[in-house]
């Protein structure tokens, strides 16, 4: 909302020399952020006066223009200049170049004399041009920063002035006026009014607020208008599309007549354009009062009017001169032809005035906010009148803003108001608070006088009657977010200022800390930073085949996904169900920023749609839902697991003196993938893996001893690698990381450490090629017993000295016994057996 | 190398002056000795069995017996006095071959290699962790939820009315189909509804976490950021309270000189709602009062969705973005630059902020 600083002196007590900062800081105050300032001076300077063309000769150039040389007067006759400065004729009278020819001689003009400065910096200077002195400007209104239009100057006879030669122009188009613009919050509708923000200023600054609807002298009551009927069949929420409407007739109005400068000015610092009289001033009073209005051509109108819900289907032809079809839902102005406005968001083109028009039909009233709001969405059409209804207009104020209107089309448009008039519909209830008399203190925390309650309230314009326990409080009728106790504590605290609450600290009860999955959560991202990652964050909006490659493993199986309604992008338009899509677009974006060695790891959450998606409707709000709805409610949130994903490419640091990088390679993916497991005391089962997004040969399947699959680890598909334009060889991983932290034990039992000497022996076992090393391992350690501590892979061969299709595996066992130093015999003994299994199992035979 | 002197006499035993003069030319050849390889070799000079000094005390056999003590006495002084040269010489000769070797190991410490690479955290998720810890010493605890979300729970609950401006100032995603009724959550507010459904009152939580808002990336906007908002229910809570703790912690994060300021604001989920902004000394282009989050007391309609009642418990909330925080705190000039991944925002930062 932008404040006219001159429209606000009208109603508040605004300093002289206040600019609209200042306006802006006290408005702060009381809950308005500051938005904007609006000041022509600050792009446009004088001298610019008003002068008149006194002669004008046409003059063709060489070029196929025609200028025109003038001498302009800009000093009344018989009076001196009084300006100084370079190009600054002392005679009073200037030759200015012009190149506009929508001028004659006798017509006012704008003058920007030499050292007046206009809108993009623009210094005017006498300068020579076309074989002449050119001493300033003749302005069009572009110029001067106030129009679009530039096709030709500003001829003040036709914005309906005459002013003495040598007036300040800047003065006389309002060009000193400032607007402070601010921010209204939605709840607030009665502030997108002068009215309102005069009144919060007032509040702000302590000081008097005058109201401009009391200015207006409105009939108490109206009869014998034009004829109105309202009739809603189908309120929204048992609520009346229409529950006021003020009809009112002028005749005689000439629509064209100009509309007055200052109430131009105005209207541009606020934020529209001027359009024709009639329009101007419905809009004026619109910003003034709160209340929009509609004019409608009389003689356009046929039959009563009526205010009804849409026939499904119905169309009509908006003031944009476009055709709209309505909804049955859309609440409508019609008359006998039909639809001549959808309610409160867009008159029709039918009746719309026209320059033609003499006699007006002033519309001022009162619409449901869910219906206009409704309207507008369905139709985007965006307008200051729907935006005020949405948010609520004071239901009051129709009967006083028709007047206001009325008022201004017999003034300045010379029409004659009809002393009938038309007021139809029915007053809400009085919105009426019992507000106790500690309740304000308690909430704030300020122990308010009843002074600081029954005057803060007053000055709302509410009414407050004391009794024993409180305060019973009837809303101004402009405040239709006045509605409980905690609203009236509010106003209270804003008006005393929020300034003066204290600061006290509540301590809450003793809590449990982080809880085990935030703890796993944290250590499994430090382990990862730990080991050299880099932690990113990426976006989760992936495209359908994103989620086909990366969210399931056999290749050209669908990934069920969730589908956005309104994405950014369409190609998009999906929520991941795998990190990796949106991890491998970081790493390609580093990598083509020139860093080739990148480890980068990401943990958030995936989003897997499982049967129930959404709930058909929603339970109202302000009440505990049932529990069954609750469930209901609970269950239709798609699962959305936390995963952790990693991609590795180039090498594992720096390349430096004495220091040979290692690529990274499949193992490195899994190597990072069991840290995290052993970060949270899981011990992750690996097998020999098939995924689509992964090399065929080079995958490892994750799993729990459960057998539950918890991801994927190795080289990525080189494929996959090539059309992302990846490097080759590049590696990532997967985990469901929820699946981890339930798997993590609940508690360790400790394990007998004997400090008895260890037995430690060597096999090497040839097996066929396809046996997994680990299961090898599992067999060792199986066979060998109890003795064995440990057993680790430490070679494997395959070549020179070994039978095609086998290789070689060779383990370091280590045995030790709890209670015994143990013998050479019993250590080989346990090799034995060890080795036995490992034959038995896949025919391993010692080399 | 010899071992013996050559055309040295065999000093006598008993000649008290030509023993001296064996020992002073020892002690001068071992003192003269640069090296531990030519004191081994005046060693075998001048004690080796072939020495004056070793010949000399092997005449004392063939001494009268009256004068056997007395060349036995000088005899035992004059070799001590040669092997204590000895051994001093030895041990400064060793100390400075050790210093030589270890001055020989010397290398430029300047260009040692990294073999070891340091991973970084994302600043967002380390101040988010800074921020939780905060509120787990004040005895607060740290609640979560979903992403994608119930609109029950993102607005019907925090009393966003259906059809009231409020709800479309939200910029929403909605998931297909929008008869669903799912919604990427536009703030973590539907955590705290969760929380006030599932635990008992009184409530002190923190809930941090991911939101959505169909805003097109740009240095100041980006369509996923991060937000911490904290709820309190209790018994006779005020607004004083909800500035107390946001002072608090306001303090912890920024230091003692730290100082807020509220505001009047609108949320339909608070009433009164407040704008918080936090003092800034060190802004750039001088100090200034920043906008920081909002906050307020909790609606008692929201209250009643939970099933609460408004009439015996109350309750403050506030929110802050966790970006704009980082924004203000670290000096992070582009929005961007916390979005797109780049690893040297995050390896700036390592694991601090």
């Amino acid at each position: 909302m932008r404040i006219p600083l001159s429209w606000l002196r009208e109603f508040a007590e605004v300093p002289a020399g206040a600019t609209a900062e200042d306006v802006m800081a006290e408005l702060v105050k009381v809950g308005f952020e500051e938005e904007d300032v609006h000041r022509p001076t600050d792009t446009l300077q004088g001298p610019i006066v008003v002068g008149q063309v006194l002669s004008l000769v046409k003059e063709p150039q060489t070029n196929g223009k025609t200028i025109n040389w003038c001498q302009v007067r800009v000093v009344p006759e018989g009076k001196e200049q009084t300006l100084t400065g370079d190009g600054i004729d002392p005679s009073g009278v200037q030759g200015i170049i012009c190149g506009a020819h929508n001028f004659v001689e006798g017509d006012k003009v704008v003058v920007t004399l030499p050292g007046a400065v206009l809108p993009g910096n623009f210094h005017i200077s006498a300068r020579k041009t076309y074989g002449h002195l050119s001493a300033g400007m003749i302005a069009s209104v572009r110029e001067l920063g106030i129009g679009e239009d530039h096709d030709g100057i500003l001829v003040l006879s036709r914005i309906g002035l005459d002013p003495e030669i040598g007036t300040d122009a800047m003065e006389l188009l309002g060009l000193y006026d400032q607007a402070a613009e601010i921010n209204v919050t939605p709840d607030r509708g009665y502030a997108f009014s002068i009215r309102g923000v005069a009144r919060e200023y007032a509040h702000a600054t302590g000081t008097t607020f005058t109201d401009p609807a009391g200015k207006v002298q409105a009939p108490a009551e109206l009869s014998g208008g034009y004829g109105v009927k309202i009739n809603d069949d189908a309120p929204i929420y048992g609520k009346p599309g229409c529950d006021r409407f003020v009809a009112r007739t002028v005749r005689g109005v000439d629509a064209t007549r100009p509309t007055p400068p200052w109430m131009v000015s105005r209207l541009r610092l606020a934020g529209v354009r001027s359009i024709s009289l009639p329009v101007d001033i419905s809009n004026y009073v619109m910003f003034e009062l709160g209340q929009p209005t509609h004019c409608y051509d009389l003689d356009k109108l046929s039959g009563d009017i009526v205010v009804r819900r849409a026939a499904a289907g119905e169309k009509i032809t908006t003031l944009d001169s476009k055709e709209r079809t309505l909804d049955a839902e859309d609440l409508l102005i019609t008359d006998d032809s039909g639809a001549i406005g959808i309610a409160g968001v867009m008159g029709g083109a039918a009746t719309e005035v026209s320059d033609s028009t003499s006699n007006i039909l002033v519309e001022a009233a009162h619409f449901d906010e869910v219906s206009i709001a409704r309207s507008r969405r369905r139709h985007k059409l965006p307008s200051e009148a729907s935006k005020r209804f949405e948010r609520g207009v004071d239901w009051q104020v129709a009967g006083i803003a028709a007047q206001r209107v009325v008022d201004l089309l017999v003034e300045l448009g010379g029409g004659i108001a009809d002393e009938t008039g038309t007021d139809v519909g029915t007053a809400p209830d009085t919105v009426t608070i019992e507000l106790p008399a500690a309740f304000a203190a308690a909430r704030i925390g300020i122990d308010f006088t009843e002074e600081q309650i029954v005057t803060s309230l007053e000055d709302l314009g509410a009414a407050v009657v004391k009794h024993d326990g409180g305060y019973t409080v009837t809303a101004p009728s402009w405040r239709n977010d006045l509605e409980t106790k905690e609203d009236l504590s509010e106003e209270i605290a804003r008006l005393v200022g929020y300034d003066n609450i204290p600061a006290t600290l509540p301590v809450a009860p003793p809590g449990r800390g982080l809880t085990r999955v935030q703890q796993q959560r944290r250590r499994l991202i430090q382990a990862l930073a730990d080991a050299g990652l880099t932690e990113v964050l990426s976006y989760p909006f992936v495209s359908k085949a994103a989620n086909d490659t990366f969210g399931v493993a056999e290749e050209g199986a669908a990934r069920s996904a969730v589908k956005l309604a309104n994405p950014i992008s369409e190609e998009q338009g999906f929520l991941r169900t795998s990190i990796l899509p949106g991890l491998i677009e970081v790493a390609k974006r580093n990598h083509s920023r020139g860093f080739r060695d990148l480890a980068l790891f990401e943990s958030g959450l995936v989003f897997l749609p499982g049967e129930n998606l959404g709930t058909a409707s929603i339970p109202p709000l302000g009440a505990k839902p049932a529990d069954e709805e609750l469930d209901a409610l609970y269950d239709g949130v798609p699962a959305q697991p936390f995963h952790l994903a990693a991609v590795l490419t180039g090498h594992d640091s720096p390349a430096a003196a004495e220091h040979t990088p290692r690529a990274w390679d499949w193992a490195d993916a899994l190597d990072i993938a069991r840290l995290a497991g052993d970060v949270l005391g899981v011990e992750l089962v690996v097998t020999q893996g098939s995924h689509q997004a992964f090399h065929p040969g080079r995958a490892a399947q994750l799993s729990l001893r459960t057998g539950e699959v918890v991801g994927y680890a190795g080289e990525l598909h080189p494929k996959l690698l090539a059309s992302a334009d990846m490097p080759a060889r590049s590696v990532a991983l997967e985990i469901n990381a929820d699946a981890l932290f339930e798997a993590a034990p609940e508690v360790i039992v400790a394990r007998h450490i004997s400090a008895f000497p260890v037995a430690t022996q060597d096999v090497a076992l040839v097996v066929p090629a396809d046996v997994p090393a680990d299961e090898v391992l599992a067999a060792l350690r199986e066979g060998a017993g109890e003795l064995l501590e440990d057993v680790a892979l430490f070679d494997v061969y395959a070549g020179k000295g070994i039978e095609d299709g086998r290789k070689s595996l060779a383990f370091g066992l280590r045995f030790r016994a709890a209670d015994r130093t143990l013998t050479a015999d019993e250590a080989s003994a346990a090799r034995e057996s060890a080795v036995a299994l490992a034959g038995e199992r896949f025919g391993a035979v010692q080399r | 190398m010899t071992e013996t002197l050559p055309g040295a006499a065999i000093p006598n035993p008993t000649d008290e002056a030509a023993i001296n003069a064996a020992v002073d030319q020892a002690i001068t050849a071992i003192a003269g000795a640069a090296t531990l390889d030519e004191l081994k070799a005046v060693r075998l000079a001048h004690t080796g069995e072939k020495s004056p000094l070793s010949l000399a005390n092997r005449e004392i056999g063939k001494l009268p017996k009256d004068q056997k003590a007395l060349a036995g006495k000088l005899m035992g002084a004059s070799r001590g006095r040669v092997n204590k040269a000895l051994a001093d010489r030895t041990e400064v000769l060793e100390a400075e071959n050790d210093a030589r070797i270890l001055l020989e190991e010397t290398v430029d410490v300047t260009a040692a290699p990294r073999r070891r690479r340091a991973g970084a955290r994302h600043p967002l998720s380390t101040l988010q962790d800074r921020v939780a810890d905060i509120f787990v010493g004040m005895g607060w605890e740290i609640a979560e939820g979903p992403e994608v979300e119930s609109e029950w729970f993102n607005f019907d609950a925090l009393n966003f009315k259906p059809d009231h401006p409020a709800r479309e100032m939200q910029d929403t995603f909605f998931v297909e189909p929008p008869e669903a009724h799912l919604l990427m959550r536009t703030h973590t507010s539907p955590v705290q509804v969760r929380s006030m459904l599932e635990r008992d009152v009184p409530i002190y939580v923190l809930c941090p976490g991911k939101v959505f808002r169909t805003d097109e990336l740009d240095a100041t906007h980006t369509p996923v950021f991060h937000q911490f908002e904290g709820l309190a229910i209790d018994r006779n809570l005020s607004m004083a309270d909800l500035r107390g703790t946001l002072e608090h912690f306001a303090r912890q994060m920024f230091g003692d000189e730290a100082s807020i300021r509220l505001r009047p604001n609108y949320f339909p989920f608070t009433e009164p709602s407040a704008e918080l902004d936090i003092w800034h000394p060190d802004a750039k282009g001088g100090p200034r009062w920043i906008e920081w989050g909002g906050c307020g007391m909790v609606n008692p309609n929201v209250l009643r969705a939970a099933g609460i009642d408004p009439d015996v418990y109350s309750g403050f909330a506030f929110g802050m973005g966790i970006e704009r925080t980082l924004m203000f705190r670290n000096e992070v000039g582009d929005m961007r630059d916390m979005i797109e991944g780049d690893v040297r925002f995050s390896e700036h930062f390592g694991m601090e902020i």
